[in-house]
C-alpha cells in the first residue's frame, strides 16, 4: 500500500529513474501559475504607472492612460481567482512545520547555499512559505482596498475617508507584493535548477535531494510501495512521461 | 491681427465685439499634476476670485441655468424627492448647485433658510491637483483658477479622493473628471463666470480676489450691523485660501450651509501618500531590484552538485530497495 501523502501534492511523484527526474507542479498548476504570473507582471507595471509620476510613461504599455485605468482593476480580479487557485492547491503543504523554525534560524547558511547545514525540508521551505502566506494576505488587502477605490463600478461604495485610507493601504500592500515578487523572482533564478519546474513540471533528483529532501523520501517511498505494475516499471527509465 | 483679451475685472461687463486672443497662455500655468519640474510662469496674472454673498442667495438657480448653458452639459432630469435640489448632487454635467438647509438657529428660535452654492472653491492648494496620477490632467494658472484638462485625464476619481470639499464627479461615459472651471474659457477672453453674470442679486459677484475680499469686508460690516455677531467671510487657510469664497451670516458655523466643510484642508492621508513616502517606496522598490541583481552578479548561485546528484540516485536506490513491512513483495519486485 502506498503512504499517505504528508510532504507532497497530489501529482508529485518520481517521473523517471535514468536520469532520476522528480515531477513536482502538473500541468493544471503550472497554467495556473503562469496565469497568476502574468496578471502580477501587469499589475506592477499599471500600478507603478499610478504609483509615481515618473512613471506614468508605463501606460505606453496598455495603449494609454485611459485603457491602464480600466484593464489595472480588471486583470486585479483575474488574479485574485487565479491565485485563489493556487492558494487552494498549495496552501496544505504551506502550513508552518517544526523545520521552519530551524531553517529560518539558519537564515545565513541559506544565504550562503550551505544547504548541507540545513534541516531536511517537504515540499516547501520557510522562505517559499513566506513567499504564499505573504503573497495570500496582500492579495486579500490588495482585492479589498481595490474595490474601494475601484472608481468605475464602486464609486461610492465607502466614503471618501475610508476612500484615502484605501488607497495608502493598496500602495503600501502593493510595493509589499513587488518585494515579495522580487524575492520569489529572485530565489527561483538564484537556486539553479528550480524554474523547469514551473515549465516542464519536474526538477532532477540532486535538486530534489538538496532543497526537499523529505520530499524526495515521500516521493520515492510511494515509488517503492506503488502497486505492482508501477513497480514493475521502475526498472525502465521514464516511466510516466507527461 | 488680433489682440489679447483683457484680464476680466468684472462679471457684469458686456463681451467686445471684437475677435481676441485668449489671454490665459499654456506658460501662465503655475502647477500641473503629477509633474515635478514646471517651467516657471512668464508672468504673474491677476490673483481672482468668485465671492458669494449667502445672504443675499435667493435661490433662483439663475447660476444653475447659466452653468448648464455656457458648459453645454445635458444633467439628467430628476425625480423631485421633496426638496428644492435639483439635480441631487454635484453631477459630471451640473457643475454648481444650490443647497437648501433649513436650519434652527438656537438663539432666536427661527428657522433660517440656508442656501449655498456649491461647486469647486478653486483652492490655492488644490487636493485634486495634488492626488492626480496623470500628468497635465490638472492644471493651476497664475491666476488661481484650477482646470482640468480632460484630454490629460484619465478617469481614475483620485481627484475625487484628493477633494476636502467633494466636488470632483467622474462622467460615467466619457471617463473624465469634471467640475467649475471657473469658466476658464470666459476669463480666458476677458469674461467673468457665466453665474456670475446671470445672478440677478449680485450675490454672485467677480474679479481681483484683492477687491473681493474688500467688498466682502463691507457686506460682513452691514450683516453685523443688522444683528448677525458672527458674519464672515469663508477663504480657508488650510487650503491656502480658495478662489471662490463666500460671505456667510454664520461664519463661525459653516457646516450648518449643507456642510461645508469648518477647517478643509488635504487630508494627512492623501499627504501621506503623495508626499515623501511615495518617494521612499519607489527607492525601496529601486533598492530590491537594484540588490538582488547585485546578490545574482556577486553571490555564488545555489547550484546542484554532480555529487548530489549522484547522492540523490544512492538514496533513491537505498529506499526504493529497503524492505518496507507493508510492500515487502512489491520492494522485491522493483529489483
Amino acid at each position: 500500500m502506498t503512504e499517505k501523502r504528508v510532504d507532497s501534492a497530489p501529482g508529485d511523484e518520481i517521473e523517471s529513474e535514468a536520469p532520476l527526474r522528480v515531477f513536482r507542479y502538473r500541468g493544471f498548476t503550472r497554467a495556473n501559475h503562469w496565469l497568476t504570473a502574468g496578471c502580477m507582471i501587469v499589475l506592477l507595471l499599471s500600478g507603478a504607472a499610478f504609483f509615481h509620476p515618473s512613471l506614468f510613461w508605463l501606460t505606453g504599455l496598455f495603449g494609454g492612460g485611459q485603457t491602464t485605468r480600466w484593464l489595472h482593476p480588471l486583470v486585479g480580479v483575474l488574479l485574485f481567482f487565479s491565485f485563489m487557485g493556487l492558494f487552494l492547491q498549495m496552501w496544505r503543504l504551506n502550513l508552518p512545520r517544526r523545520e521552519d523554525v530551524e531553517w529560518s534560524l539558519k537564515i545565513g547558511d541559506v544565504l550562503k547555499g550551505n544547504e548541507e547545514n540545513l534541516p531536511e525540508l517537504g515540499k516547501y521551505n520557510a522562505g517559499q512559505k513566506g513567499v504564499f502566506w505573504g503573497m495570500s494576505g496582500l492579495i486579500m488587502v490588495l482585492i479589498v482596498s481595490g474595490v474601494m477605490i475601484w472608481e468605475e463600478y464602486f464609486p461610492n461604495l465607502v466614503s471618501i475617508p475610508v476612500r484615502r485610507a484605501a488607497v495608502v493601504v493598496h500602495a503600501l500592500a502593493a510595493l509589499g507584493s513587488l518585494f515579495i515578487f522580487i524575492a520569489h523572482v529572485y530565489a527561483a533564478i538564484w537556486t539553479r535548477g528550480t524554474i523547469s519546474a514551473m515549465t516542464r513540471g519536474t526538477v532532477t533528483g540532486g535538486w530534489a535531494f538538496r532543497h526537499h529532501r523529505k520530499w524526495f523520501k515521500e516521493l520515492a517511498r510511494r515509488k517503492r510501495d506503488e502497486p505492482s505494475e508501477g513497480a514493475a516499471e521502475a526498472n525502465g527509465a521514464a516511466v510516466k512521461p507527461r | 491681427m488680433t489682440t489679447l483679451a483683457p484680464e476680466p475685472l468684472t462679471a457684469a461687463s458686456n463681451p467686445p465685439t471684437q475677435p481676441l486672443e485668449s489671454n490665459l497662455l499654456p506658460t501662465d500655468v503655475r502647477r500641473i499634476s503629477a509633474t515635478a519640474h514646471v517651467p516657471p510662469p512668464t508672468r504673474q496674472l491677476t490673483e481672482v476670485a468668485k465671492l458669494i454673498d449667502v445672504s443675499k442667495c435667493i435661490g433662483c438657480k439663475a447660476c444653475q441655468s447659466a452653468c448648464i448653458q455656457w458648459n453645454d452639459t445635458h444633467p439628467a432630469v430628476e425625480e423631485n424627492v421633496g426638496i428644492y435640489e435639483n439635480p441631487h448632487d454635484l453631477t459630471p454635467d451640473m457643475f454648481t448647485l444650490m443647497r437648501f438647509a433649513e436650519w434652527e438657529n438656537p438663539e432666536t428660535n427661527e428657522l433660517e433658510w440656508l442656501i449655498r452654492k456649491d461647486g469647486c472653491m478653486h483652492c490655492e492648494d488644490p487636493g485634486c491637483l495634488k492626488s492626480c496620477p496623470a500628468p497635465g490632467a490638472i492644471v493651476q494658472y497664475t491666476n488661481g483658477v484650477v482646470d482640468f484638462i480632460s484630454d490629460n485625464c484619465i478617469g481614475c476619481g483620485y481627484c475625487v479622493k484628493g477633494c476636502p470639499f467633494d466636488v470632483p464627479r467622474i462622467h460615467k461615459t466619457a471617463h473624465v473628471s469634471k467640475k467649475c472651471t471657473l469658466c476658464s474659457d470666459r476669463i480666458a477672453v476677458g469674461q467673468g463666470p457665466a453665474c456670475a453674470k446671470a445672478c440677478p442679486t449680485q450675490c454672485i459677484t467677480f474679479g481681483p480676489k484683492e477687491e473681493m475680499k474688500a467688498l466682502a469686508a463691507e457686506r460682513v460690516e452691514d450683516l453685523k450691523e443688522r444683528g448677525y455677531d458672527n458674519a464672515g467671510l469663508y477663504d480657508p487657510q488650510g487650503v491656502g485660501g480658495t478662489h471662490v469664497m463666500y460671505v456667510l451670516h454664520h461664519a463661525d458655523k459653516p457646516s450648518i450651509y449643507s456642510g461645508l466643510p469648518d477647517d478643509p484642508r488635504i487630508s494627512p492621508l492623501v499627504e501621506a501618500w503623495k508626499g515623501p513616502a511615495k518617494k521612499l517606496g519607489l527607492m525601496a522598490a529601486g533598492a530590491a531590484f537594484l540588490g538582488s541583481a547585485l546578490h545574482g552578479i556577486f553571490a555564488k548561485p545555489n547550484e546542484v552538485s554532480e555529487h548530489e546528484e549522484e547522492e540523490a540516485e544512492e538514496l533513491y536506490e537505498d529506499i526504493v530497495h529497503e524492505a518496507p513491512e507493508a510492500a515487502e513483495a512489491s520492494g522485491e519486485a522493483a529489483r
